[in-house]
């Protein structure tokens, strides 16, 4: 009981890059153990995504031939029998969306603990220890569990594994209770479409929470004119319906990289850090200076964004 | 059709803190129902009110303060509440899934609703695990990060959408019993009116401890121990313009020009 089963991650025919990033992170944690590491993917055209998860480090593939799509009965069953079969110590698991939808499944029937949205892994060949956020990224912590364990790992935390690897590559006949599957996925809708594309701006102007009220989008609007940018925001102006879905940056709504992102009252939750981080120049008001978004910020006004946004319009008038 | 919300009461964070072993000094912190679960509670009293659910009772895991919190559902429409705590779950340093897990499937072994609706995530811990793992454990159907609920439900099934990343909406359909993890902007959670807050001071608050529940002292020893906390190292080498009004916004305006932006 020393190897590490990690589980790739997939949509619409794509491996999605947390899938190589699980590769690095368990290929980590199998040197502390001393094990082999172990892939699974899981339905769709697995012997293509075999070969592409067949990199650096990577000591078995197992591909699972059932069905296209996500289906998280699928998943859960698959990886419960590959534990059965492989009985590894730790198994690893996408911390997304669809992570969230079967990883914590997969413990329970495995009857073993969970640690999800883990930044950092480590383990002395008896106790797992995970590093992992609290209060939105503005503390981080370690938290010890014994094995065997479930961890789920943060998108872009490990580096993607490279080069080709010497795997076997196996079929896992997998034995799924037809009527134990009480969900169906019927299909997929793109909700984010319509008269903007907020990735295509070279200057984005964009708003949170701090905004407070609808009414103050206002000064928003009047900056983002007079730089002649495009106004764009964190997910809470979508929920509250003040912008449309089109406009919402982040891991749900778009991923952006313009020259210029200035966030106004935006805290920088690891979800909305996902889609802008990739700017060129990252601009922060806020009146926080321990807002995570100081991290990724090349400037920053500690100050309030009633103060600070009309008086930098008034520059450009 | 009766509906059960788990609703949390997470800690919020002042501005500037300091941590004091492994914990945030209780000084700067503060309470509030976790966003995730107000949602959900919106959710569940707009079933009602369209007379798809007959009955709305929420379940908190929390010490004796954290009833204030648990009232704001109840003033919203939910028709009672119970809350879950025992002497053995007293200085834990975090309650893992699996203990949340234990003590929530106890009660709905006992309500045995036909809908569960959780958070996705709680705002503090941010686990982002509990309501899978008790669907899975009560062995319910469930389904995660749910942006989008039919309230027909007809049929037994509820016909929802799963919010993926990207702005790609999954659609699904879940056979009930079933457990949500529910996602924010699924609706737009009210205020709660004065006389909603007035008879929420009159509705049943039920508190149930381990025995009442028939849980073992030994399934709520939590798996995961906290044994550090500290503040993230900032790898940023952030430029922080200092100064009033005028002089920073006269910064970001000339590096904004210096970019061509507006010219
Ligand atoms: C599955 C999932 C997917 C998600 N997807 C996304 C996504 O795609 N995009 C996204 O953005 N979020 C997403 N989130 C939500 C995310 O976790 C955060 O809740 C959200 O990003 C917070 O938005 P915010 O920064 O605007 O608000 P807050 O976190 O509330 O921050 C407000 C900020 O404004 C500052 N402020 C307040 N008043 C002022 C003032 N007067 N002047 C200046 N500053 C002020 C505060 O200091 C604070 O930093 C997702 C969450 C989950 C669980
Ligand atoms: N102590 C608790 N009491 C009641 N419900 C909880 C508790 N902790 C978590 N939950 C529920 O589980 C959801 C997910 O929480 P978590 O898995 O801790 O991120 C929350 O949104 C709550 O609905």
């Amino acid at each position: 009981m020393t190897d590490v089963l990690a589980v790739a991650d997939h949509r619409r025919g794509e491996l999605r890059d947390v899938s190589y990033e699980l590769i690095t992170a368990g290929r980590v944690l199998a040197n502390d153990t001393g094990g082999d590491l172990h892939v699974a993917v899981i339905s769709g055209t697995v012997d293509e995504f075999a070969e592409k998860c067949n990199r650096e480090g990577v000591d078995a593939v197992h591909t699972v031939e059932y069905g296209e799509e996500f289906d998280h009965g699928v998943y859960t069953q698959t990886t419960v029998q590959l534990a059965d079969e492989l009985d590894p110590q730790y198994v690893l698991l996408p911390n997304s969306v669809n992570g969230l939808d079967y990883a914590p499944a997969v413990a329970s029937r495995l009857e073993v603990p969970i640690v999800t949205d883990v930044v950092d892994l480590e383990s002395d060949g008896e106790t797992l220890i995970a590093t992992r956020e609290m209060y939105g990224g503005k503390v981080e912590t370690t938290v010890e569990l014994g094995s065997p364990a479930v961890a789920t790992v943060r998108g872009a935390e490990w580096p993607a594994a490279e080069g080709t690897g010497d795997a076997t590559i196996e079929r896992f006949d997998v034995d799924i209770d037809e009527d134990a599957l009480g969900a169906t996925v019927n299909g997929f809708e793109e909700v984010a479409g319509g008269d903007v594309d907020i990735s295509d701006a070279d200057v984005l102007v964009s708003v949170g929470r701090g905004i407070e009220e609808e009414e103050n989008l206002e000064i928003i609007r009047d900056l983002a004119d007079a730089l002649d940018a495009t106004v764009s925001s964190s997910r809470p102006i979508v929920d509250n319906g003040w912008l449309p879905k089109n406009r919402q940056v982040g891991q749900s709504g778009k991923v952006v990289t313009p020259d210029v992102y200035i966030a106004i009252g935006i805290s920088g939750a690891v979800q909305h850090v996902a889609g802008m981080k990739g700017s060129d120049t990252i601009v922060a008001i806020n009146t926080n200076p321990n807002a995570p978004i100081m991290d990724i910020a090349d400037y920053a006004i500690h100050d309030d964004l009633f103060d600070v946004v009309p008086a930098l319009t008034e520059q450009f008038q | 059709m009766k509906i059960l919300v788990t609703v949390k009461e997470v800690e919020t964070v002042e501005d500037e803190f300091e941590i004091e072993g492994i914990a945030i000094a209780d000084r700067y912190l503060g309470a509030d129902l976790n966003e995730w679960d107000d949602y959900a509670v919106e959710e569940a009293v707009q079933l009602k009110e369209a007379g798809i659910a007959d009955e709305v009772v929420t379940v908190t895991i929390g010490p004796g303060d954290c009833e204030q919190t648990i009232r704001q559902a109840l003033a919203k429409g939910a028709d009672r509440a119970i809350r879950v705590w025992d002497d053995a779950l007293e200085g834990s340093s975090l309650l893992d899934v699996g203990v949340k897990t234990e003590l929530l499937s106890a009660v709905v072994e006992d309500e045995e609703p036909d809908l569960v609706l959780t958070g996705v995530q709680s705002d503090d811990d941010s686990f982002g695990a509990t309501g899978v793992s008790l669907a899975d454990a009560v062995g319910y159907e469930w389904a995660a990060v749910v942006n989008h609920l039919e309230h027909d439900l007809e049929d037994g099934v509820a016909s929802v959408r799963r919010e993926l990343e990207g702005g790609v909406e999954e659609l699904t359909d879940v056979t009930l019993p079933a457990v949500l993890t529910i996602q924010t902007g699924i609706n737009e959670p009210r205020y709660a009116s004065l006389r909603g807050i007035r008879q929420a001071q009159r509705k049943e608050l039920d508190v149930q401890d381990l025995a009442a529940l028939g849980v073992d002292e030994g399934a709520v020893d939590s798996a995961l121990e906290l044994t550090a906390m500290y503040e993230p190292e900032s790898e940023s080498d952030v430029t922080i313009w200092e100064g009033g009004t005028e002089e920073t916004a006269g910064k970001l305006a000339a590096l904004l020009r210096e970019k061509g932006v507006a010219l």
